[in-house]
C-alpha cells in the first residue's frame, strides 16, 4: 500500500507540508482564504532540532494502536487506510497516549482528526507530499 | 467448525468476536449480553450527559456488527453457571448452552461498601453502565444537589458530565486525594483545584457514617444535604464463573498471556480479567478499555485456532476535565524526574535505564511517544531522555530508529 515516507536529509523545516495539509483538508479553494490570518491545524507536523528536522504524519499501521484503544470506536481501518469518524470522537486523547510516533494532534475544536492521505478531499493524493519542494515526503509504495 | 460463547457483550467482547473473525473463522459465536443494548462504548455514558455524543453516535459498532460478523446475541440474559465437563453453559432463562470454548468477558460490577442508612436514600444510583446514566438522566433537575461518593475516574468524570445539568456537586473520598488510583499527591492537587475552580466541591479523606434520608453525616461530622446520590465508590471483577468451578481467581480471573484461563476452553478478558502487567512484572487487573479489546482479540484469536500472544499490557489513561488533559501510564517506581512550566507538570519515574511511568498535566502533545517508551521497555541510554522529557517527539531517536519509524511499513 502507498504511504507518506520520511527523507529526512532532504526536508528543509519549510513547514509548507503543513500549510498544504490544512488547506487541502479546509475544503477552501483558495490558500490564502484557507489559510491567511488563521491559527493552522495540520495532520502532519515538522520537527527537529536546528541539525535535523523531518515531518510526521500518521504511518496508518499494520496494527494501529489508536483503533484499538479508541475509546469511542471512531478510528478504523479501512482498506488499509486509518480513518476517523469525528462525529463519534469525543477528544479524550486516548488515541494520543496511544500512537508510538506521535503523529495525531486534535483540530480547533479539540476534537480528532488525523491524515487520510487526502483520499477522501479534493486534493485526491497526500497534498504534503504533492507540495514538498525537495521530495522530503513520498507518497510511495515501499516493500510490505 | 466450533462453537464460542463470549460471555459479555462490551469492548473485550468486541476484540474477541474480531479476533475470532480475523483468523477467516466461521466458527459459531454466541454472545450472552445481560444488558439490553448492543455494544457502546462504555466510558461515554459521561459525554452522554454532558451532550458530547448521543445514543446513536456512542454505539461502538455500527448496527450492523452482529450480522456482518455471524454472531448470535442473546439480549437481556446471564450465564449462571459454566460446567465445564459438559462443556455447556447454563443461562438464566434456564438454556444450556453447548460450547467448544468460552471467553469470559464478563467485566466488572460496582462495590458499595455496606453503608447505615443506604435503603433510606431515595434517589441513588451507581455510574457503570447506560442504563445507569439514563436512570440518573432523569432524576436531576437544574436544582439537584447530587452527591457523588468516590473521587476516582468514574466519579469524577460523572460530575463532568452532570455539571452543567444540576444545582451542585460534591464528592467525598475516603483517599485524601482525587484520583488516588492513577495520580500521586501533588499531581491530584493540581486536579482537584481545577475542578474546584469550575464548581465542585470536595470532602476528602472522609466517609459517609450514615445516612438520614437526603442528608449523609460524615465521619468527621460534617454534614451533606443532597437530592440525588451516586455511588462510585469502586468496582470488582466478576469473577464469580470461574472461582465456582475451582478456575484460577484472585482481584481478577487469571489468565496468561493467551488469556486463557486455569480452566481448558476457557478465556477471559477485560475488566473481569487479571493479565500480565508489563511495567510492574506481575499480574493486575488492568481496567481500561484499550486493554479490554487487546485481551479480547488475543483470546479470540486464539479461540479459533491461531497463535496470539498479548504480554505488553500496562496501565494507561487518558482523561480530561474542564479542559485540563491528564495522562498517566506504567507505575511510579524509581528515580523521580520532572519538568515544570506554569501550570504544566510533566513527572517521570525512571529505574535502571527504563521509563517505568509518567503523570502529565497539561501537556499532552505526542504522550504516546512516552509511553511507548515504556510498553517498549526502550533503554533511556540509546536517546537523548533529558530532551525528550521537555518536549515529546521523534528527534531525539538516533537517524536509524527515525528510518524505522518513518521510512518503513510498520
Amino acid at each position: 500500500m502507498k504511504r507518506v515516507y520520511v527523507n529526512e536529509q532532504w526536508c528543509l523545516g519549510c513547514h509548507l507540508c503543513e500549510y498544504n495539509c490544512a488547506w487541502a483538508n479546509s475544503g477552501i479553494t483558495s490558500m490564502s482564504s484557507a489559510l491567511k490570518g488563521k491559527n493552522i491545524y495540520p495532520r502532519i507536523h515538522v520537527e527537529g532540532d536546528d541539525r535535523i528536522t523531518f515531518a510526521v504524519s500518521c504511518r496508518h499501521c499494520e496494527d494501529p494502536m489508536c483503533v484499538k484503544s479508541c475509546i469511542a470506536g471512531a478510528i478504523r481501518k479501512e482498506d488499509g487506510v486509518v480513518r476517523i469518524n469525528r462525529s463519534k470522537c469525543v477528544g479524550c486523547l486516548t488515541c494520543v497516549l496511544v500512537c508510538p510516533y506521535g503523529a495525531l494532534a486534535p483540530a480547533a475544536d479539540g476534537i480528532m482528526q488525523k491524515c487520510e492521505l487526502c483520499l477522501s478531499n479534493t486534493c485526491g493524493e497526500p497534498a504534503c507530499v504533492k507540495g514538498c519542494p525537495n521530495r522530503a515526503i513520498v507518497y510511495e509504495e515501499r516493500g510490505e | 467448525m466450533r462453537r464460542h460463547i463470549i460471555i459479555g457483550n462490551g469492548t473485550a467482547a468486541v476484540g474477541a468476536i474480531e479476533g475470532i473473525r480475523s483468523m477467516s473463522s466461521e466458527d459459531a459465536i454466541t454472545v450472552v449480553s445481560r444488558e439490553n443494548h448492543p455494544v457502546y462504548s462504555r466510558p461515554l455514558i459521561s459525554y452522554y450527559l454532558e451532550g458530547k455524543t448521543d445514543l446513536e453516535r456512542m454505539l461502538y459498532r455500527d448496527a450492523d456488527f452482529y450480522e456482518k460478523n455471524g454472531c448470535e446475541v442473546i439480549y437481556g440474559v446471564s450465564v449462571e453457571e459454566i460446567k465445564p465437563e459438559a462443556k455447556e453453559a447454563v443461562l438464566s432463562d434456564g438454556r444450556h448452552l453447548p460450547y467448544d470454548d468460552i471467553c469470559v468477558a464478563a467485566g466488572s460490577s460496582p462495590f458499595v461498601p455496606p453503608m447505615e442508612g443506604l435503603e433510606s436514600v431515595e434517589k441513588k444510583f451507581g455510574f457503570m453502565t447506560l442504563d445507569d446514566a439514563l436512570s440518573l438522566e432523569k432524576a436531576i433537575t437544574p436544582e439537584s444537589r447530587v452527591f457523588i461518593v468516590g473521587a476516582g475516574l468514574i466519579g469524577l468524570k460523572c460530575a463532568e458530565g452532570i455539571h452543567g445539568r444540576v444545582g451542585s456537586i460534591t464528592v467525598c473520598d475516603l483517599a485524601d486525594r482525587v484520583l488516588s488510583s492513577i495520580l500521586d499527591a501533588e499531581c491530584a492537587g493540581i486536579v482537584q483545584k481545577h475542578l474546584e475552580a469550575n464548581g465542585i466541591s470536595f470532602l476528602l479523606a472522609d466517609s459517609v457514617a450514615k445516612f438520614e434520608g437526603n442528608k449523609a453525616v460524615m465521619k468527621s461530622g460534617a454534614e451533606v444535604e443532597f437530592d440525588v446520590l451516586v455511588l462510585a465508590v469502586g468496582v470488582r471483577a466478576n469473577i464469580g464463573l470461574l472461582k465456582a468451578i475451582g478456575g484460577t481467581v484472585n482481584r481478577g480471573i487469571v489468565v496468561d498471556e493467551h488469556m486463557a484461563t486455569s480452566v481448558g476452553g476457557i478465556y477471559a478478558a477485560g475488566d473481569c480479567a487479571e493479565g500480565y502487567d508489563s511495567s510492574l512484572g506481575a499480574n493486575r487487573v488492568l481496567a481500561i478499555l484499550p486493554n479490554a479489546y487487546m485481551q479480547g482479540r488475543t483470546a479470540g484469536i486464539n479461540m479459533a485456532g491461531g497463535e496470539a500472544v498479548f504480554d505488553k499490557g500496562i496501565p494507561m489513561n487518558s482523561i480530561g476535565f474542564f479542559g485540563l488533559h491528564i495522562m498517566s501510564a506504567g507505575t511510579y517506581d524509581g528515580e523521580k524526574k520532572e519538568i515544570r512550566k506554569g501550570e504544566i507538570l510533566k513527572r517521570f519515574f525512571v529505574k535502571d535505564d527504563r521509563l517505568l511511568g509518567y503523570m502529565l498535566i497539561g501537556e499532552t502533545e505526542r504522550a504516546g511517544i512516552y509511553t511507548a517508551l515504556v510498553r517498549e521497555k526502550t533503554p533511556l541510554s540509546e536517546l537523548d531522555f533529558e530532551a525528550v522529557m521537555e518536549n515529546a517527539g521523534s528527534v531525539v531517536f538516533s537517524a536509524e530508529e527515525r528510518r524505522k519509524k518513518f521510512g518503513g511499513a510498520v
